[in-house]
């Protein structure tokens, strides 16, 4: 059990400038994300995108956003728990117990969610009976690419993962490559080597086409494609994969009992404590007249729910409002000598 | 104002008056029509505020720009018609558009 002042879900911008006015308090905190990378939307769904409206900094991207976020919190010292969704909090003896689906528990008297518009998880196919073949015959990420070897593998999807990874398996197995529309948005060497592995007959190409059946029994042994003009294929594969992207589910975080309205946590504007004594909400997933989805609203959210935390965390104690230019105690938090 | 048509998949018509300026999506937001989920906000990063267009307006709209055409190959059982409601911006010449909405969105 990780014993804490607070526990960040979500480690995008809002949740990592929040560690850092922790940090600036003299609070300890432990961040928790399901992505396998910090940075959130920034660097999950805008790596690469231009920011223009972070204050002082007239452009940068998702990724370098986050890289200087990270770069500002190193003080600190913080832990990052990736890869890992929460799935259980629970009241007890004054404090939270934060449950995460590996296992790993925390204590803490403060929980900031930091959630964003949820935690990401794979888009799935829609195809009914899809379900009971998953991480069996279907697959939306890859762990072990040798249970593919000398298979037929039915890829769908047209960016990078779904044409690396065709690329990668037509080396051993018979792959078959499904795409709804005849553009693909993967890098264009990737493009050109398909092209050129289907030319060698070393793939196959269907464009145009999406998946309208799965069959088989434990396992898959065939699907039924569909084109756009009503043509049907039936192609007897081992196993389907799908890399159409991600989604964000808000999940576990809907049976914690905080008035969840349209996806969002109404929360006071004060310290962005929300109806739970301890369970604070800042960024996108918090509700309050005039909010605004912006990065910049969500570093104003998270210094005062930092600021909010301190009396749960250290109760017999007063919190001084300090400036980092001027206070030592600040700077001796931050690692600065004078 | 335009008049915009919502018509959910269960067949449920919504017609509401739209400002000029502000997109197919924000319009179903800010009037509580369900079956948009719209989760990234507009950027044109989440493919859940997903459209279908009738036949005969869908021809009449702004071109898609490359980024939406990538983000539809991610939405919920695209089709020829499919759209991001967050990138059509509602005008006079879109009154009476009629669009119709996917069983869901993820």
């Amino acid at each position: 059990m990780i014993n804490t002042d607070v526990v960040i879900i979500g480690a995008g911008p809002t949740g990592i400038f929040c560690a850092h006015q922790l940090g600036i308090i003299g609070l300890k905190c432990e961040i928790i994300d399901n992505l396998d990378k910090i940075g959130g939307q920034c660097i999950e769904l805008y790596p690469d995108k231009p920011i223009y409206d972070i204050p002082a900094i007239p452009e940068c991207t998702g990724e370098e956003l986050t890289n200087n976020l990270i770069q500002q919190i190193k003080p600190f010292n913080f832990n990052f728990h990736l890869s890992q969704r929460v799935d259980e909090i629970k009241s007890k003896d004054g404090k939270w117990i934060i449950k995460t689906h590996k296992g790993t528990q925390m204590s803490s008297p403060n929980i900031v969610i930091a959630g964003g518009v949820g935690s990401f998880e794979p888009r799935k196919f829609t195809v009914k009976g899809c379900e009971k073949f998953e991480e069996k015959s279907i697959f939306y990420s890859i762990k072990d690419k040798e249970i593919f070897k000398n298979k037929t593998v039915a890829i769908f999807g047209g960016g990078d993962s779904a044409l690396d990874w065709a690329i990668e398996l037509s080396k051993n197995s018979k792959v078959i490559l499904v795409h709804r529309r005849d553009e693909f948005r993967a890098a264009q060497s990737s493009v050109d080597k398909v092209k050129e592995l289907n030319n060698q007959k070393k793939l196959e190409i269907f464009t145009q086409y999406q998946l309208l059946e799965v069959r088989g029994n434990a396992s898959i042994n065939s699907i039924e494609i569909k084109s756009e003009s009503g043509d049907v294929k039936s192609l007897n594969v081992d196993y389907v994969l799908g890399f159409f992207g991600l989604i964000m589910n808000l999940g576990p975080i809907l049976d914690w009992g905080l008035n969840i309205d349209k996806k969002k946590i109404p929360v006071n504007t004060k310290n962005f404590e929300t109806n739970k004594k301890g369970i604070f909400a800042i960024g996108d997933i918090c509700e309050y007249p005039g909010k605004l989805k912006l990065i910049l609203s969500g570093f104003h959210e998270g210094a005062l729910a930092a600021r909010g935390c301190f009396k749960y965390a250290k109760p017999d104690e007063k919190l001084r409002f300090e400036f980092t230019t001027t206070s030592k105690s600040v700077k001796e938090r931050l690692g600065i000598k004078e | 104002m335009p008049k915009i048509t919502y018509i959910e998949h269960n067949g449920k018509k919504h017609t509401i008056d739209v400002a000029n300026g502000l997109s197919i999506m924000e319009g179903a937001i800010q009037n509580n029509i369900p079956g948009i989920d719209a989760d990234c906000g507009g950027a044109m990063a989440c493919a859940t505020c997903h459209v279908y267009v009738k036949e005969e307006w869908f021809n009449n709209l702004p071109q898609k720009e490359q980024g939406e055409e990538d983000m539809l190959d991610m939405a919920f059982e695209p089709k020829k018609n499919s759209r991001l409601s967050c990138q059509i911006l509602v005008s006079q010449e879109l009154d009476g558009i009629i669009v119709d909405l996917p069983k869901k969105q993820t």
